[in-house]
């Protein structure tokens, strides 16, 4: 078991709201939460200062591409992990669209048992269909058995809508949930960008709203009709999001997370060509990016994931429209976030509320009380920092965000009971 | 000039510039000689990542007039074939000391992320996916100003498939910046998704722009692009747009008709009218060598 430690000096923050407190950890377990408890703890416990700061649930991204197996060159669940713990995350998602993909009991035991050793938690989601496919369903009750709360074919969304239909059939029985990467394959075809003016002009293929739009609107009728519970990944535009808040206002069981690039970029970053730029789903416009930020605020999008999608150089450093779409998130995600959302919004947006779609509470996001798994972290709002891709934890250097000043920022992170970032150094 | 990506690059003044020089060198291909020693000791070369023949010969010959050295680079015989980036090509080439690249890809944007990863040569766009050519719009100007005089005021139609074309994207640009209004003749399913800031108007109606019209600007249906599943047959493409012989009646004896070439003869243009004296396709591409040495003698720090 890790040293116990005292986070000392700060306010702490979670659904239950905010006040002064430290907090002791030992064993895993919070052991005390109040004005002054630090003075309770063991004498040999690590003292963090968290002066000035946050003290709240660890984060939790419902959506990083890990890598592994099959592109370590890319990123690898411990580099990650890495990049996941230095960002403020105590749990992490891990899509299944590795090589193999995550579509049988063997290559969810192996991510797990790689995640095991990692710093912070690593769920695991399993493949919709088999291969990724879009033509059988995978083994989600073996799955399932493992602990997989969550399954999708992500990279593309599930294009025959009678087997996703008998999918959100058969995993209501399970009680897991689907999550949709809602792009209509034909609609979207050979779109490197978003299509639009910025596409049109630089004479880049694009894929319209549309080809988002038509899957939600498909899977919302699908959820109606199924009664199973549904989450979209990464939705960029203005239709989404009313067609989310429509499907809510009915009383559906649908949850919706956005990006942070999503939030802050337009297609006219894609202006220079530059290929970090280029993601599934593509930067859209700035009405886009309103109506998302609106979402946040008015409920509608329950959660901030990143989309963390490391790309090898050689891999990314390609014609446009031949590279692959994505970008990394981890490290800067709660910085982007706070460069125009309130602590609070934010943290419920990137902590408790996640952890309820991945099935993860109370242990992740839940209140810091006495009892509670110690799964935490530390944020510096009025840290100032700028982001040097060369210094990232990740494997691969395509932030989107080099050169970018932020302030706020992650300052500790304590993922089950260990500090596993002390003022924003990774620990392992 | 430092690269030529687009014809935004050049504004009014640069184009101007660039016609003006051109206008030097035509004479050049007149003389019994046609050389001059303008860029002696200066190394070009043309990568080609995709099929071309006008495009290519026409910019080796023009660094050849200049007195150039010049190193031809295809994809079909080349390490690309075995795996080898866009990049480390660029840089393997431009190490064997070269002062200009001229750069043709299928992908938009190519030449622009070729002028980020070179040291110092310059760059010049020999057409970018549905991006941009801007020495063909350079030298469709230069020629209706021949034919001309001026280009300020005049009708200017760009007909067919614009949604994937870079000869279109450049001459509404090239156009525009030189005060000729520009029309787009096309269905919807062959222009691009949004024309927002585009200095055009658009219609479908071939017959009712085609009197007004001082220049007609034909594009090839790229079929090689899939653009014939755009329309629903070529007979019915050359039916509504096609300058065909009866069209051609409708234009106006001083009408200038240009195409970026290579013609598809019974498609976008009947085969009479292609041989009309308003049609300038041949003249098009002996201007294209005079205006490709004005652009190479102009990156390569040269003034007039």
């Amino acid at each position: 078991m890790s040293r116990p430690l005292v986070l000392r000096g700060g306010e702490v923050l979670d659904a239950a709201g905010r006040r002064r407190a430290d907090v002791v950890v030992a064993d895993g377990v919070v052991r005390a939460v109040g004005p002054d408890v630090a003075r309770e703890a063991p004498g040999r416990a690590l003292v963090l200062d968290a002066g000035g700061c946050v003290v709240a649930p660890g984060l939790v991204d419902l959506h990083a591409h890990l890598r592994e197996p099959g592109r370590e060159e890319a990123e690898t669940v411990e580099t990650g992990a890495r990049s996941a713990a230095l960002g403020g995350y105590t749990a992490v998602v891990a899509m299944p669209n590795t090589e193999p993909p995550v579509d049988c009991a063997a290559v969810a035991t192996e991510v797990l048992a790689l995640g095991a050793r990692a710093p912070v938690e690593v769920a695991v989601a399993g493949a919709i269909t088999v291969g990724r496919g879009g033509e059988r369903l995978a083994p989600m009750g073996e799955l399932a058995a493992l602990g997989v709360r969550i399954f999708t074919d992500d990279g593309a969304g599930v294009q025959d809508g009678a087997l996703m239909r008998r999918a959100l059939d058969y995993a209501r029985g399970l009680g897991v949930t689907l999550a949709q990467h809602c792009e209509d394959a034909a609609l979207a075809a050979g779109g490197a960008m978003h299509e639009g003016a910025w596409s049109s002009r630089l004479g880049l293929p694009g894929a319209p709203a549309a080809a988002e739009e038509t899957m939600v609107a498909r899977d919302i009728a699908l959820a109606r009709l199924t009664g199973a519970r549904l989450h979209f990944l990464h939705l960029s535009t203005e239709g989404s999001v009313e067609l989310v808040r429509r499907a809510k206002a009915e009383g559906l069981c649908v949850t919706a997370e956005v990006t942070p690039h999503h939030l802050v970029l337009t297609d006219a970053a894609c202006a220079g060509y530059d290929p970090v730029f280029k993601v599934s789903p593509p930067l859209r416009r700035q009405e886009d990016v309103e109506r998302l930020r609106a979402g946040l605020a008015d409920g509608v999008l329950d959660a901030i994931a990143t989309d963390h999608a490391p790309h090898a150089p050689e891999a990314k450093d390609l014609p446009f429209d031949e590279a692959p779409p994505g970008m990394l998130g981890l490290e800067t995600a709660l910085s982007v976030a706070l460069s125009f959302l309130g602590l609070e919004l934010a943290l419920a947006c990137m902590s408790w509320r996640p952890a309820q779609i991945a099935g993860l509470a109370p242990r992740q996001g839940g209140p810091v009380v006495e009892g509670a798994c110690a799964n935490l972290c530390v944020i510096d709002p009025a840290a100032t920092w700028t982001v040097d891709p060369a210094r990232l934890a990740s494997r691969s250097r395509n932030t989107p965000f080099p050169g970018w000043t932020f302030t706020g920022r992650n300052r500790h992170t304590i993922a089950a009971g260990e500090a596993v970032v002390v003022d924003a150094e990774a620990q392992r | 000039m430092t690269h030529l990506l687009s014809v935004s690059d050049l504004g009014r003044d640069g184009i101007e510039e660039v016609l003006r020089v051109a206008e030097a060198f035509a004479e050049v291909g007149t003389r019994p000689i046609r050389k001059v020693p303008t860029l002696r000791g200066k190394a070009i070369a043309t990568l080609f990542f995709e099929d071309s023949t006008r495009t290519r010969l026409s910019f080796e010959t023009a660094a050849k007039r200049l007195s150039a050295d010049v190193l031809s680079f295809s994809v079909g015989a080349s390490s690309v074939k075995k795996g080898e980036s866009v990049r480390d090509t660029v840089e393997t080439i431009e190490a064997m000391g070269m002062d200009a690249l001229v750069v043709r890809h299928p992908s938009a944007g190519v030449p622009v992320q070729v002028s980020r990863w070179v040291r110092r040569c310059k760059v010049v766009n020999g057409g970018d996916g549905w991006h941009e050519h801007p020495t063909q719009a350079l030298l469709d100007c230069f020629t209706v100003r021949q034919v001309r005089g001026d280009i300020e005021g005049l009708r200017v139609l760009v007909v067919g498939d614009v949604l994937h074309s870079r000869v279109a994207r450049s001459q509404v640009l090239a156009y525009d910046a030189l005060g000729a209004s520009v029309t787009l003749v096309a269905p919807g399913s062959l222009l691009p998704a949004s024309l927002e800031g585009w200095p055009v108007e658009v219609t479908d109606d071939l017959d009712a722009a085609l009197p007004k019209a001082d220049v007609v600007s034909l594009l090839r249906l790229q079929a090689e692009r899939g653009a014939g599943a755009f329309v629903p047959t070529l007979r019915e493409y050359t039916a509504r747009f096609g300058l065909t012989a009866r069209r051609a009646q409708l234009l106006d004896p001083d009408a200038v008709v240009t195409h970026p070439g290579p013609m598809v003869r019974g498609v976008e243009i009947a085969s009479d009218v292609a041989d009309l004296p308003q049609a300038v396709v041949t003249r098009q591409v002996t201007n294209g060598v005079a205006v490709r040495m004005a652009v190479l003698f102009l990156v390569l720090g040269g003034a007039m």
